[in-house]
This record gives structure tokens, C-alpha cells and sequence, in this order.
């Protein structure tokens, strides 16, 4: 197996989102960066600099494989020509971790390129179960189901979303990545409390946990909604949320994802040292 | 949930299309998920054709490629590849008919996106082709590298792309121009061909030995200069690989 021997788990340390702009100052002053994220979707061309990158990237950095285009929520069979594309990937990387999120993305041949909600029944909880199985066993790895940022809920909903997931991971053996800011988003945007929701995970389950920037608009009702848009700094009642997960679940590899509006590499790095100072004061 | 899916997806791309009733505790906000959809086509679009937004403006663009995402949505998760039927959307669109370059400016952003993801391959070094028999250099197949593209066009193409990417580039002619995009290390290169020589690389893209190729190419022009043409495919790294039939 090619570069099996790299594949070992995310240190409990902080990591970002790799962005090819970043590619020359990260890897002069990585900064408290010890681990990379990237997009899998965005390293399935054939070649040329985005693969010349990332075979760079691999041989310095712990990486975790993070898929966006799977759609394991999907009602459509999983696309095998994207599975062979996932498994490709992850056979010559050796990744230290790969992920994929609860929702879906594609409907009957059409990718419509965002993570769509699930209603949470024992229906989709099958579905979505055999779709992990069937992911886990193509793959021959375990993989991490990342929880969604929420804007609706389904009034069909049995489960709630924690326990939702906790299900899927003991059905499936999958671990769970944490999203943090998703957490905070949609207990805004759903009413309830994320404190809560973050107790209510199985936390020993929990393998990685993901930072971002939320923005703040009005839904079509003038009521204030939270967007999970990538494109800011972690706000503040997010890290206070990290502090109380960290506090329970002890450290964990923390990420920082920021996909738009994508800032110079000494504020993102500025942002990783913060999840690091967090992740510091925990053995403190 | 096929069926509602059916409805989520449609109503993602349709906004007039209605939404099943009681699915949703706040069903108005379904249409973050509309927004972050056509937003994010839109951009993979506009950063896609980066010439194309150029000449038509942010406004314009943003509306056309609006409509096309609703027409024509990516069929897989690779919106590296997304757009493919942009050139032949901007064809068909008759309010853009006064401008009739479009499609093929479109067809040279798709390719310079293709041809900087596609395969790495490493020139053929230059002491190997110097080692091929002059006598029988007609018999010669070349290999081309996975990331040349050849476009041919009645319109100046490269003279518009330049003039759209580059600080101080002369304007556009009223000319006809083929133009070779090679890869010589990560940057896809568009150059313009000179006459004839988009035929010499048309046929050996179509695996034919290097003396058909020449009279394909002689039969475009008489002179044609195929000395600069093997100069311009060497520099770009496009020669792979060189056997005898």
C-alpha cells in the first residue's frame, strides 16, 4: 500500500484549510500549524501545480482528506466514479484522516454544489448508514461524518441531530468531526442550546473538530439568521463553545476553515495560533 | 425522500417551483440553500471564464451565468470542469449574436482551465530527438503532451485574450487566429500559430507520422515555417515521446 506507513491519526494540535494561494508562507512559517486540510474535490484533476502541491504538502504535513461532494444523504446510489475518484486520492496520500458531511449535494445526475439538510428519521438513518458502510468498505479506512450548519428543520424529524450521528457512529463505526461554528449557527438559527447539543455527542467519537467564520443576515421574515460562510473570523461565542468541548472531550486536532474572502496567510496563521492556545490550556 | 428530493433540487435551481407544504418548521429559509447555490455556480463560473466576465462586465456575466446553472447544472462534484456548454450557451443566446467571437474566447478559457489540470508528462529530452534518423524523419510519430490544446478560429482570439489579460497589449485585429496552449511547467501558455500550423499539429494530434503532417501542413500554406513550429512545441515541453512506425 503506497505510503501506508504516513497514514497515523490528526495530532491534537491545530490545522488549517489549505489554500493554494498560502502555498510559500505556510510552508516558510507554518506558525503553531501542524496539520493541513484539503478539499477533496479540489485534487481530482489529472495533474499539473494543484497535485505538484499537495505531493509537496504530503511529504511535511499530517493531511486530512475532507470531501464535499459525496452526498451521503443522497436518496441517489453513491456515484462510483466519484468513489474511485475518493479512492485514488486516498490510496496515494496515505491521509492521516478522511471526512465527509451529513447532507446531501446531488440530485439525479445534477450537482448542485452545497450540503442540503436531511430530514432525521430512521429512514434516512439507514440510508445514510449503508452509504457510510459502503464508503468505509470502498475506502478500506474509517471515515469522519461532519455534523451540518442548519438553516430549516424537517417537521418529520424523530432523532435529534446528536443523537442522529451518535446512531450513525455506532452503527457504522465512523467517527465524527465536530464542526463548531456549524454547532453555534444552527443553535441560533433552530433555537436550542449548543452547550447542550455538544454534551449530548458521543465525544470519545469525536476525531476532529472544525472552526469557521459565521455571518450575521435576516431571513426572508426580517428575523436575524446565521450563514455559515467561511469567510470571517471565528467570532467569539464560538471560541467560548470550543473551550467548553475541549473542556469535556480533552484535545482534540482543531482546524481552522476559511474558504472565502480568503485573508493573507499571517491572519489565518494568527487564527490557528488562537485554536492552539486553546488546545494549550487544556494540559495548563 | 426521491420524490421530495426531486422538489428540494428543482426548487434549488427554479425558484418559482413550488415547495411541498409542512416540510419545514421555517420554510422561507430554504432559500439560503437557493442563494449559496446559484452564488457559488455563479462564481465557479465567473472565475471559470475569466476572459469571458472581462468583456461582458460583472452584471452581465452574472446574469448569464445565472441562467445557465438553472439550464445546465455541473454533473459531477469537479467544478474544475464546470462550464463545458458555456461556449455553445453564449452561441445560442441571440442577444449576444453582435458578438460572435464569445463562443470561441469561452472555448480558449475552458482550455487553458483544462490544460492546466491535465496530466504532467515530461518532455522527451533533446538529445533523444536529435538521435532520430534524418533520413526518415517522415516516419517519425511524436507524442504530445496531456495538457497542449489546439483551438482554431475565425476571430483573433489570442489578440483578445491577451488584450484582456495582459497590461499594454496591442488591440485586437480583424484577423483569424489559431492559437497552441502547451504547459511548460505549471501555466498553460496560449501562443498564436502561424499559418499552417495549426494543420502540422491537428494531424499530429490525430497520431499521423511527421511527413503527413508536413503536407497537411503545406497544403494550409506553402510556406509554412515548420522550423519555428517544432521550436514553438519544444519550448512548451509538448513533445513527450518520438518511435518510428
Amino acid at each position: 500500500m503506497p505510503g501506508a506507513a504516513r497514514q497515523a491519526a490528526l495530532p491534537d494540535a491545530t490545522g488549517v484549510g489549505f489554500k493554494p494561494q498560502h502555498f510559500n508562507d505556510l510552508c516558510a512559517a507554518p506558525g503553531m500549524v501542524r496539520w493541513l486540510e484539503i478539499h477533496a474535490e479540489n485534487y481530482m484533476g489529472d495533474g499539473g501545480r494543484p497535485l505538484a502541491q499537495l505531493r509537496h504538502l504530503n511529504e511535511r504535513f499530517p493531511i486530512s482528506v475532507h470531501g464535499v461532494g459525496l452526498g451521503l444523504g443522497g436518496s441517489d446510489r453513491l456515484d462510483p466514479d466519484h468513489l474511485a475518484r475518493l479512492r485514488h486520492l486516498c490510496d496515494w496520500l496515505a491521509p492521516a484522516s478522511f471526512s465527509e458531511h451529513l447532507a446531501w449535494s446531488s440530485h439525479d445526475g445534477a450537482f448542485l454544489n452545497d450540503l442540503l439538510p436531511l430530514p432525521y428519521t430512521d429512514a434516512t438513518l439507514t440510508r445514510v448508514a449503508d452509504h457510510i458502510d459502503q464508503v468505509q468498505a470502498f475506502l478500506g479506512r474509517r471515515m469522519l461524518l461532519e455534523n451540518p450548519s442548519s438553516y430549516v428543520s424537517f417537521t418529520e424529524s424523530t432523532w435529534t441531530e446528536p443523537a442522529f450521528l451518535a446512531e450513525l457512529s455506532r452503527r457504522t463505526g465512523c467517527g465524527l468531526l465536530l464542526d463548531i461554528n456549524n454547532v453555534f449557527v444552527s443553535a441560533c438559527n433552530l433555537g436550542f442550546s449548543p452547550q447542550a447539543y455538544v454534551e449530548a455527542l458521543p465525544l470519545d467519537q469525536v476525531a476532529e473538530i472544525h472552526l469557521g467564520g459565521h455571518e450575521a443576515q435576516q431571513d426572508d421574515q426580517g428575523a436575524p439568521v446565521l450563514i455559515d460562510s467561511h469567510g470571517a473570523p471565528v467570532a467569539d461565542p464560538v471560541w467560548a463553545l470550543l473551550d467548553h468541548t475541549l473542556a469535556r472531550s480533552g484535545p482534540r486536532p482543531v482546524l481552522i476553515e476559511w474558504d472565502n474572502d480568503i485573508p493573507d496567510w499571517p491572519v489565518l496563521a494568527a487564527e490557528a495560533g488562537r485554536a492552539a492556545r486553546a488546545l494549550g490550556s487544556l494540559s495548563r | 425522500m426521491s420524490a421530495r428530493e426531486e422538489r428540494l433540487a428543482r426548487n434549488l435551481l427554479d425558484p418559482a417551483s413550488a415547495l411541498p407544504e409542512g416540510l419545514f418548521d421555517r420554510p422561507g429559509r430554504f432559500a439560503i440553500h437557493r442563494n449559496t447555490v446559484t452564488a457559488s455556480l455563479i462564481e465557479a463560473l465567473c472565475t471559470g471564464f475569466p476572459v469571458i466576465t472581462r468583456l461582458l462586465g460583472d452584471g452581465v456575466m452574472k446574469d448569464l451565468a445565472l441562467r445557465f446553472l438553472r439550464a445546465h447544472p455541473p454533473s459531477s462534484p469537479l467544478l474544475m470542469l464546470y462550464g463545458e456548454g458555456f461556449p455553445e450557451f453564449l452561441e445560442a443566446d441571440t442577444r449576444l449574436a453582435d458578438l460572435g467571437y464569445l463562443g470561441d474566447v469561452a472555448r480558449l478559457d475552458l482550455a487553458l482551465r483544462h490544460a492546466y489540470h491535465a496530466a504532467d508528462a515530461p518532455p522527451l529530452p533533446a538529445q533523444q530527438l536529435a538521435a532520430l534518423p534524418p533520413d526518415r524523419l517522415a516516419e517519425v510519430h511524436l507524442d504530445l503532451a496531456p495538457a497542449l490544446r489546439l483551438l482554431r478560429s475565425p476571430w483573433p482570439i489570442f489578440d483578445i485574450w491577451r488584450f484582456n489579460t495582459e497590461t499594454n497589449a496591442p488591440a485586437p485585429r480583424a484577423v483569424a487566429q489559431d492559437v497552441l496552449i502547451t504547459r511548460p511547467a505549471y501555466d498553460p501558455l496560449p501562443q498564436p500559430l502561424p499559418p499552417g500550423g495549426a494543420g502540422f499539429v491537428a494531424a499530429l494530434l490525430q497520431g499521423a507520422p511527421l511527413g503527413e503532417a508536413e503536407d497537411r501542413a503545406r497544403a494550409e500554406a506553402a510556406d509554412v515555417d515548420l522550423a519555428a513550429l517544432f521550436t514553438l512545441l519544444l519550448q512548451g515541453g509538448a513533445i513527450i515521446g518520438a518511435s518510428l512506425t
